[in-house]
């Protein structure tokens, strides 16, 4: 038995040293992912360049084709090019993923820092955190897209109300540990202005877990969105995301299941790649996580 | 009960409940046949007389029975009860078929049946008709009663037989008692199947009823001897449509109203299963403006829209596939008595679109965006807001879609409120024809303002115009009037008429005589194993 | 002890409230009307207000909300707007397909991820270690419906091996039960899966480099026996933490996974009364759901001190 585990261990060895995540500074795992997500920036970026068609230009005669040379992907159930779409797509996939950690990001932030900093405004914050917290994170979106109607707004906002109180414990905790440290404390001695103290000593502590955590919300609004899609609470398929492409197309499985393959594709590469830029920042980041590279 | 141990006890309750449903044991499977079917969508609502929704009539269909029945050339025959009608044409004397019983064992009395129209007039538009005229409705006798009228009204007979909402369905005296704008509670009935298990949006469980004494003659649409030949049809709902073809092909299911066109070609390949369209008559898609803001409070504006539409791209969008629709400019569909197409040339020779613009010109558009309400989840009707925004577009209109969940559409096109300010300029929606068919049923051919349907057109001119139909003593009258109704619909653009179509429902090789009845009904219906 | 016990769960009730001020206010001030739903296609405006009267909906919203919570303490849910059931009814109807779903998911989970994690903290930066974390990626980062669409197409209209669809309650025909519970777990515990192996693995690792690990691997204590009973059993707090966090993950992915898969659940009844504006039925739900989550976590807190000497209060 072992010789025939050895030459099957000698091969995958190969490979193995290349995916070490963050074995000695950026591996290659997280160096092939920035390659990924990188183009699929560029290609949102430039979408009107590299596309053939209008995303949203319906040609009823077109309806469900196979691809060619004038179609790459196909074409969808109303005629419209698959591949103009999944690029269009990566836009506001984007948008929505890049907005959502944004948003979190910087409002958490700010009620964790006061949360963090003012004891007598710390509980109240905490537990309107926890309630918020204590809510399944997709019905609330569903409930917030499906009442106040949806929109490209409403659906990065319905994604990003869950995720603030995650933001907002973790920039608490760090505030409560920095607030004790010897410098913190000797700037309020010296009378320094609150704003100064939040913003010079406290606030650079929370940067480096904050990108880490921004990489993660920017990965599962891309998710969720698709998800509100799925459910039919998700945006007008005029403006093409890759959720409601996938949920769009999923109709059609049986004949057609490009529809889903495509975008769904594209989706879990993105999401792939930011899970990973995530991890490997955090290892880098994270002294705890730098010793088990031991 | 204290407040502070009140939270236990619904937790404590909910806890029993679960326990007892996951313990309980079901029971235990006998040789019996089981229609398992798929419909349009999810009972949740269960009166018919509160709600029009398709759904809750085909669920009334099962369990309750009516008093006249209309066959499949639209007319009227003896159902649970036969009509005379006196000389003078004011009195409808309705005698009782022997044997009708309620669900519960009772038989089914005058009163009953008295009750249950008396709701039914407070909500159904042709039942106000009715009892805008009624002098009396009393029971006369052990198996009669009669209707009264202060003068003819040669439609009567036609609104008590319609199969389209709302429906005259007799009910239980209590049950037809509850106030007409509240919810009726249980499934009592006196019709071919009962209820024996209800989860709402999930599944309905029907038996055959065993007291049900069918009426006499072979059935045709709603007429005649509506026979139960298996023992449970039960209706699931699936929220997926790709795991309702799934559970069809793989046999888990018995019977689907609403199989996309495109996928048709996968099931007909299947042998086990039939692909047939069953109701020839079909639906109408429709578009509907809003009378009361701008632009569409403009006539001209109204007619420009319509100008720039071309039935078949709608048409080619929604369905596709040419053998299952047709072009069709009849504001009350085509194929039927009324089915006048005057006024709709445009529509179905490919649209004018240097009218449209002749037209937004001469209405002096001023560029207010028109919000269109665009339903994102109900597949039929998801293109036409599309196809409409791409050539409103085109003939210069501005176009803001307002994409939504159908339910959210329902909400918002009752908002009278202003198009920016959470109204709305345009929807779209889809009727069976035997409920547009006539100018007293099609809600749409409707122009008295706040009464009226979503849309609130107000027009004097064109309610007189319906009340030459009413008065119409014979056919050629009302064909007549029916003529003149549809040229000003058009004219006025009450509404736009999208083309009609069919759909094919797709079942079991099990299943044999499945009825051509507009909707599915599953009387008739026997299954082999 | 028990007084610690007692302040945690008093300390739960802001948080509930928190919850209920939120989705009452939701409900309350979005746009939208159950009324011209029930009331259905060629209704006037005139029968939508006399429904909206009847369901109590033209009243102030202070009084709305008084009203549901004196109900809600007098141990009484609601009842819901379209179909006239109890709430109450209803979750209990709805909530053994979910119990099921989520339990076979979670020890499918447990039986498949802890291992996976172990092995992987066992095996630190060997390729079985990087084969495992990136299936884990792969595991989160694949949208559920997808997962759950290519298993159907594979296992059930392929393979025949599996139903498509639905849900037999396990008392009337367990094999039945079973089968259809298969594909929709393996469905749902794709994502968690991922989730608890990489948390396993990340604590082990942790635990792996604490002093008392050392020092016992350095006594010559045997490999097996110094993961098993030292490390493994620390590394159990983490992991919980995870299990009681993840619920909310496992409630969004319950949510996708009964519609694909056509279980007649909680979270389609959920999403259901959402569309439709079945006020009662959603405030209920999503009351119960937080309240469910509260009561995870804070068992997963008070369980610390079993699992970890520790930690003391």
């Amino acid at each position: 038995m072992a010789s025939e585990t050895t030459p099957i261990r000698a091969r995958l060895r190969l490979p193995t040293h290349l995916l070490r995540p963050g074995g000695g500074g950026f591996g290659m795992v997280p160096m092939i992912a920035s390659v990924v997500l990188a183009l699929i920036v560029l290609a949102a970026l430039f979408a009107p360049f590299i596309t053939l068609h209008d995303p949203v230009q319906m040609s009823p005669a077109q309806r469900l084709k196979p691809p060619s040379a004038g179609f790459p992907l196909g074409t969808d159930a109303y005629g419209r090019d698959l591949m103009a779409r999944v690029i269009y797509g990566a836009r506001v996939s984007l948008i929505i993923g890049i907005g959502a950690s944004i948003c979190s990001v910087v409002i958490g932030l700010a009620i964790g820092l006061v949360s963090g900093f003012f004891r007598y405004a710390d509980a109240v914050v905490m537990r309107i955190m926890d309630g918020l917290m204590a809510m399944p994170s997709v019905l609330l979106a569903i409930a917030i897209v499906s009442l106040v109607g949806p929109s490209i707004w409403t659906v990065m906002f319905a994604i990003t109300i869950p995720e603030i109180p995650r933001v907002v414990r973790l920039v608490r905790s760090i505030v409560l540990a920095a607030r004790d440290e010897p410098y913190v404390e000797a700037a309020i001695a010296a009378g320094t202005s609150l704003p100064r103290i939040l913003w010079r000593h406290l606030m650079p502590n929370t940067f480096a877990p904050l990108s880490v955590q921004a990489t993660y919300v920017c990965a599962s609004a891309i998710l969720t969105e698709a998800i509100l899609s799925f459910l039919g609470a998700g945006v007008s398929t005029e403006t093409p995301t890759w959720g409601n492409i996938m949920a769009e197309g999923r109709m059609y499985f049986l004949i057609k299941p490009e529809l889903i393959f495509w975008p769904g594709l594209a989706l879990s590469l993105c999401i792939l790649s930011i899970n990973l830029i995530g991890d490997a920042a955090r290892d880098i980041l994270d002294p705890r996580m730098a010793r088990r590279k031991e | 009960m204290t407040s502070h141990s009140s939270p236990s006890v619904w937790m404590a309750s909910i806890g029993a409940a679960v326990l007892s449903s996951v313990v309980a044991f079901g029971s235990p499977a006998r040789a019996e046949t089981t229609i398992t079917a798929v419909m349009e969508s999810g009972v949740r609502v269960t009166d018919p007389i509160l709600t029009t929704a398709h759904i809750t009539r085909d669920f009334a269909y099962m369990i309750y029975d009516t008093l006249l029945g209309m066959n499949s050339k639209f007319e009227v025959e003896p159902q649970m009860a036969s009509v005379k009608i006196s000389d003078d044409k004011l009195t409808y004397t309705f005698t009782l078929r022997d044997g009708l019983k309620w669900h519960d064992g009772s038989d089914v009395k005058p009163d009953d049946c008295v009750a249950s129209l008396e709701r039914w007039m407070k909500r159904d538009s042709g039942g106000q008709l009715i009892h805008d005229d009624m002098a009396s409705l009393k029971v006369t006798g052990d198996k009669t009663f009669a209707l009264t009228l202060k003068k003819p009204f040669a439609p009567a007979l036609q609104i008590l037989a319609k199969p389209s909402s709302l429906v005259p369905f007799m009910m239980p005296k209590k049950v037809a008692e509850t106030p007409a704008d509240q919810p009726i509670k249980g499934f009592d009935g006196s019709g071919p199947f009962k209820v024996v298990d209800f989860k709402p949006g999930v599944k309905v469980v029907f038996e055959k009823f065993k007291d049900y004494k069918p009426a006499p003659g072979k059935a045709d649409w709603f007429a005649g001897g509506k026979v139960a030949d298996v023992d449970k049809v039960v209706w699931e709902t699936m929220p997926d449509s790709q795991t309702a073809i799934n559970a069809l092909m793989s046999g888990e299911i018995d019977f689907y109203q609403t199989p996309s066109y495109d996928l048709l070609p996968v099931l007909q390949a299947n042998p086990e299963l039939t692909v047939k369209v069953m109701d020839k008559t079909g639906s109408q898609f429709i578009g509907r403006m809003n009378f009361l803001y701008p632009p569409f409070n403009n006539k001209k504006l109204r007619q420009a829209a319509l100008a720039a539409f071309d039935q078949k791209d709608f048409l080619d969008a929604a369905v596709g596939h040419p053998e299952y629709f047709q072009k069709c400019g009849a504001t009350m569909g085509c194929g039927t008595p009324y089915g006048f197409a005057d006024g709709s040339e445009t529509l179905t020779h490919g649209g004018d679109m240097a009218k449209a613009k002749k037209l937004l010109k001469e209405g002096g558009y001023d560029g207010t965006p028109i919000v269109i309400l665009q339903p994102t989840d109900n597949a039929s009707i998801t293109t036409q807001p599309l196809v409409a925004a791409q050539l409103l577009r085109k003939a210069g209109f501005k176009v803001k879609l307002e994409p939504m969940d159908w339910q959210s559409v329902v909400i918002r096109r009752a908002s009278k409120a202003k198009p920016s300010e959470g109204g709305w300029n345009m929807f779209f929606t889809g009727w069976e024809i035997p409920e547009i068919n006539t100018p007293l049923n099609n809600p749409m051919l409707n122009a008295r303002g706040d009464q009226a349907w979503f849309g609130w057109p107000k027009d004097e001119k064109f309610e007189g115009l319906r009340k030459e139909f009413m008065d119409a003593s014979d056919e050629a009258g009302r064909k007549a009037a029916a003529e003149k109704i549809q040229s000003y619909a058009m004219d006025d653009v009450l509404f736009v008429p999208l083309g009609q179509y069919t759909s094919p429902w797709a079942w079991s090789n099990k299943l044999s005589g499945i009825p051509d009845t507009p909707f599915p009904v599953f009387w008739g219906v026997s299954k082999k194993d | 002890m028990r007084g610690y016990i007692t302040r945690r769960v008093l300390a739960t009730i802001p948080v509930l409230l928190v919850v209920a001020v939120f989705v009452f206010l939701l409900l309350r001030l979005t746009p939208g009307d159950p009324a011209a739903i029930i009331a259905g296609d060629t209704a006037t405006d005139a029968q939508i207000a006399a429904i909206r009267h009847n369901l109590g909906l033209d009243q102030p919203i202070v009084v709305q909300f008084a009203l549901w919570v004196g109900q809600l303490l007098h141990g009484n849910l609601g009842t819901s707007i379209l179909s006239g059931k109890t709430v109450a009814s209803l979750i209990a109807d709805r909530a053994p397909p979910t119990i099921w779903l989520a339990t076979i998911t979670m020890v499918l989970t447990i039986v498949v991820a802890v291992p996976m994690g172990v092995l992987a903290a066992w095996r630190h930066k060997t390729w079985v270690d990087h084969l495992i974390m990136s299936l884990s990626v792969l595991g989160f980062s694949v949208p559920v419906f997808v997962i759950g669409y290519l298993l159907i197409g594979l296992f059930a209209v392929d393979l025949h091996w599996f139903p498509v669809q639905g849900y037999t309650p396990p008392s009337q025909d367990f094999w039945a039960f079973l089968q259809k519970m298969i594909l929709p777990a393996i469905t749902l515990a794709s994502i968690y899966v991922a989730l608890i192996a990489r948390m396993t693995r990340a604590s082990l690792l942790d635990v792996l480099g604490e002093d008392y690990v050392r020092t016992a691997r350095a006594k010559g204590i045997a490999e097996r026996k110094v993961l098993f009973r030292h490390a493994l059993r620390n590394a159990a707090i983490p992991v919980m933490t995870v299990i009681g966090t993840g619920f909310a993950l496992l409630i969004s992915g319950v949510v996708v996974t009964e519609s694909v898969f056509n279980i007649p659940g909680l979270g389609r009844l959920t999403v259901d009364a959402i569309f439709s504006r079945d006020y009662p039925t959603i405030q209920a739900l999503i009351l119960l759901t937080s309240g469910i989550y509260i009561a995870v976590n804070l068992l997963i807190d008070l369980s610390y001190t079993l699992l970890d000497p520790r930690i003391r209060y």
